[in-house]
């Protein structure tokens, strides 16, 4: 075993362990601060927050993002909002409970420490947001207002109408303007990583293509910060932006970087349905609307009458009938995985009858038209922009998509992953929400690695670790710009017949069905054996029109399609060595006699890390075992 | 439906661009603007010929990367609406349809309808931040924001910094833009101490960008995604004023760190 998996969680009182341990870690001399430098890849929630903090403490800081300002990371479209353990509402909230209910959300598939030290500096994200102007929602009185979400019995989740994510991204990148203007960060929009430098065992620099020239560059420091986000568009379909990839992730995996649970993605419950063959993307609708709206679909299958004219005998209120404490607020695996049940029933609603009823009108003849428009009615509009639906008068029609990915590469207390000097922080790292994310927690999650965790972590790597200045001259940059360069003109010089997307919407097809919401060992081996398959028609017959030394989004496609095409095959593998159902990951040979997920904790109570060995060779699985000293692992039960 | 469109072709900021006819031909009522042009680009790509290059990412209206003139209106007939969601009901059978890239001095073309808007960066390094660092904030609520406040200040803090009011404006003034931000901090309570500094800062700046002066002809917020309202406008000019007056010369050009 090459690779180390020593997550370094602290000894001790988890409450007190961070303290502690931030105590313990070595400082930089704030004069010194300026001579290291430090490439963060990202300026989402993850990456905007780390780099004006850095930029903030001193440090010489460079970031990327692929598109024209950092301000439109994906992070900008998260609506639902954000959680803290403020208890402001005096609800019975607290830190301990948060910590609870994300690893129990989690499905018990997540490291104690790490969701302990999330929970205790969430409070501090909001006194940050606030400070910087974040306008969250307020009450009368003026006090921040509070909304309970998707698994959560308490009300603890901060929001900014349907646009938090905006908001959060807007304050982190003001912030991280400012240190623009004051020359400590200098950023690099339109630019994209395509490879890793690792000298000497450390990460030490990146490779990146000038998205607009072409031109192909080197960038080096004392560590790299991977902010890179999730890799949910693997499947095609996804609820992420388009230009979301795995690529820097995933080229960090090839340099030795282990990639932790590839296979546990999130599939959200409420997002529009498919319209037809041209959808490019799918549009979520904030799961916040589960606590207004109700969930059905007919009892009788193949009932295709409007919804109104369905009396209310003949509906089947799924979630409120199979999990009566939770309703329609059950966690978003078990909630998808009933839309699908009741679908694959031939319940489903809608053209191709794969949706299910999301039905407001229950709570506009008890709180009114206006006070739902209040709540959601920017959600409302989007919703009848795509559909031409009113969902004021019909019933919001909804099906589950792929949104979000737990997997990452793995990290270890200090988000620091196999490769000394990498950090990974963001949904790009796997560290914080086991086998299922619970709503609100990811933001949460970004602006904590960025703002408070991070900043501590790099700090102690940079003054433990002396390093010698290295350059692009230096034989194994030069290895990888060579490597790089090669790989973009053999892209090039295919010049098939199919196009980059035909290749990404078969593959995201293949996923879909065999490693979506409900997998099995069937399932997973057709796909295995489909991949490379697939992979090798692309590289044969893939049409990239145009040259590596100009603006070209063809280009851009194929290259993180061709690292979708290898990857797709590392989260089968994963899902087909994990013989148990936990969180997102539904085996369905491994179920309880009422359908729910059966998890093996004597078997699978650890993090699968799979480690790169060469093209022609398989990956390697490692764990990391899990032990929980704090939490009784328990089965999940949200009836 | 089948449409004939008209699109600015051009190959870099260099060189001289042109509107180049295609067929749309099958396009579903339920797409769209920007899935309608994917399907012509893999036409094209199957042809042979470079697909068009447009700026979008989340295709859900609030990442603010896309953005073209349609028929010469910003992001499209339709209000409140950007490119990527508008949807092709919107057209009818036969429309012809001219897409250009946003037009401004300070936007100069990339690639096609792609352009470079790093100016409204700028702008926001400009002061559009308030100065505090990581870890000195105090608990949240120790400072009260009135609700209305609040709202307010969300109304103008949603503009997603897609350009379209400039593209809209025959001046291409970036005033709605600019204003959308000092009225957003300007609104809180913890946007008051900078708030001079910030409004001296950023209309400084976005004059130094090449932007046309405002003469009030609204074009920008009707075509805003967003409907930012022309009162953050008027919010913007008396903050310019205010801080003109109290300015001493010191503080006028302070930088923003
Ligand atoms: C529609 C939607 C709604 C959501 N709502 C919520 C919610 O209400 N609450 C919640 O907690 N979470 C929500 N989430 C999840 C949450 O938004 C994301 O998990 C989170 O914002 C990810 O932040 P990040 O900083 O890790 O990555 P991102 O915001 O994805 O940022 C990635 C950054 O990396 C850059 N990048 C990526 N690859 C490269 C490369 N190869 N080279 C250079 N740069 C690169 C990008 O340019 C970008 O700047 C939602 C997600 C979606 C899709
Ligand atoms: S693509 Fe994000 S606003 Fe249109």
């Amino acid at each position: 075993m090459s690779i180390d998996l020593n997550a370094k969680s602290p000894a001790g009182p988890l409450a007190q362990a961070w303290e502690q341990y931030k105590f313990d870690l070595k400082l930089v001399n704030p004069a010194n601060k300026r001579k290291h430098t430090v490439l963060i890849v990202g300026s989402g929630l993850a990456g905007g927050s780390a780099a004006a903090t850095l930029g903030e403490l001193g440090y010489n800081v460079h970031c990327f993002c692929y598109q024209d300002s950092p301000r439109r990371a994906h992070s900008i479209a998260a609506q639902g909002g954000i959680n803290a353990a403020k208890n402001y509402p005096n609800d019975g909230d607290s830190v301990w409970r948060l910590f609870y209910d994300t690893v129990k959300g989690g499905d018990f598939r997540s490291r104690e420490a790490n969701v302990y030290r999330l929970a205790q500096v969430s409070v501090n994200i909001i006194d940050q947001c606030v400070a910087q102007g974040v306008p969250f929602a307020r009450e009368y009185g003026g006090l921040l207002a509070n909304r309970s979400f998707g698994g959560a019995q308490v009300s603890r989740t901060f929001y900014a109408r349907g646009q938090t994510g905006q908001q959060l991204l807007l304050g982190a990148y003001s912030a991280l303007e400012r240190q623009i203007a004051a020359g400590k960060v200098t950023m690099h929009a339109r630019s994209e990583m395509l490879d890793l430098i690792v000298i000497d065992g450390q990460a030490r620099g990146i490779v990146t293509r000038d998205m607009v020239t072409g031109k192909i560059e080197t960038w080096f420091g004392d560590a790299v910060v991977l902010g890179t986000g999730g890799y949910g568009n693997v499947f095609y379909l996804s609820t992420n932006a388009k230009g979301c990839n795995v690529t820097a992730a995933y080229r960090a995996y090839k340099r030795g970087a282990a990639f932790a649970n590839p296979c546990f993605t999130q599939i959200h419950p409420t997002c529009i349905p498919v319209a037809g063959d041209h959808q490019s993307k799918l549009t979520l609708m904030s799961e916040s609307l589960r606590n207004d709206g109700r969930v059905w679909v007919p009892k009788k299958s193949g009932d295709h009458r409007a919804p109104g004219d369905i009396p209310e005998a003949e509906r089947d209120y799924f979630l409120e009938r199979k999990y009566p404490s939770f309703g329609n607020l059950a966690p978003r695996d078990i909630s998808s995985r009933s839309a699908k049940e009741v679908c694959d029933e031939g319940r489903g609603v809608g053209p191709g009858g794969r949706g299910v009823y999301l039905d407001f009108a229950e709570a506009i003849g008890r709180l009114g038209e206006d006070t739902i428009r209040e709540r959601y009615g920017n959600l409302f509009e989007m919703y009848e922009r795509i559909t031409d639906e009113n969902p004021y008068k019909v019933p919001m029609r909804i099906y589950p998509a792929v949104h979000y990915t737990m997997g990452g590469l793995w990290v270890d207390y200090n988000l620091m992953g196999t490769i000394a000097g990498l950090f990974v922080i963001g949904e790009a790292n796997f560290s914080d929400h086991g086998a299922n994310r619970l709503g609100a927690s990811a933001l949460m999650q970004g602006l904590a690695d960025g703002y408070f965790v991070l900043p501590y972590t790099i700090g102690n790597y940079i003054a433990t670790h002396k390093l010698a200045a290295v350059d692009a001259a230096h034989p194994a940059a030069r290895a990888v710009v060579d490597q790089v360069a090669d790989r973009i003109a053999r892209l090039l010089a295919v010049k098939g017949t199919r196009t980059v997307d035909s290749f990404h919407r078969e593959l995201g097809l293949l996923l879909w069905e065999n490693c979506g919401m409900a997998r099995n060992a069937e399932g997973l081996q057709t796909a295995l054996a489909r991949i490379p398959e697939l992979r090798a028609e692309f590289w044969r017959d893939v049409k990239v029109l145009g040259t590596g030394e100009e603006l070209n989004q063809s280009l851009e496609k194929a290259g993180r399609v061709a690292d979708y095409m290898e990857f797709a095959e590392l989260m089968c593998r994963d899902a087909l060595a994990r013989e148990e159902s936990c969180g997102g990951h539904f085996r369905t040979e491994y179920q309880t006699a009422d359908g729910e997920a059966k998890r093996d904790d004597e078997r699978f109570s650890h993090v699968a890390a799979w480690e790169y060995t060469g093209d022609e060779t398989p990956p390697v699985r490692h764990i990391e075992p899990l032990e929980f000293e704090n939490i009784q692992l328990a089965t999940r039960s949200y009836k | 439906m089948n449409l004939t469109l008209h699109v600015w072709r051009q190959v870099d900021a260099g060189a001289p661009g042109r509107l180049v006819r295609y067929e749309a031909r099958d396009v579903s009522p339920d797409m769209s603007f920007l899935e309608m042009l994917d399907v012509v680009n893999e036409g094209l790509i199957e042809k042979g010929e470079d697909p068009i290059a447009f700026d979008h990412d989340c295709r859900e209206g609030i990442c603010g990367s896309c953005g073209v003139m349609i028929n010469g209106s910003a992001h499209g007939p339709m209000a409140g609406t950007a490119t990527c969601q508008l949807h092709m009901r919107s057209f009818k059978d036969g429309d012809k349809i001219v897409i250009e890239p946003w037009r401004a001095r300070a936007f100069p073309v990339l690639r096609d309808l792609i352009v470079d808007r790093s100016p409204l960066d700028r702008i926001i390094q400009a002061g559009g931040f308030v100065s505090i660092a990581t870890g000195n904030a105090p608990d949240a609520h120790t400072i009260l924001v009135p609700k209305q406040d609040a709202e307010s200040a969300m109304d103008a803090a949603q503009c997603i910094g897609c350009g379209a009011c400039v593209a809209a404006c025959p001046n291409a003034s970036a005033m709605l833009f600019t204003a959308a931000k000092v009225s957003h901090l300007g609104l809180l309570p913890q946007g008051q101490p900078e708030r001079d500094r910030r409004a001296l800062g950023m209309v400084t700046q976005m004059d130094l960008e090449g932007f046309g002066g405002c003469t009030n002809y609204g074009e920008c917020t009707t075509a805003c995604p967003k409907e930012i309202s022309l009162e953050t406008i008027a919010r913007m000019n008396r903050d310019f004023r205010v801080a003109t007056f109290r300015a001493r010369p010191e503080s006028a050009g302070a930088g923003s760190s």
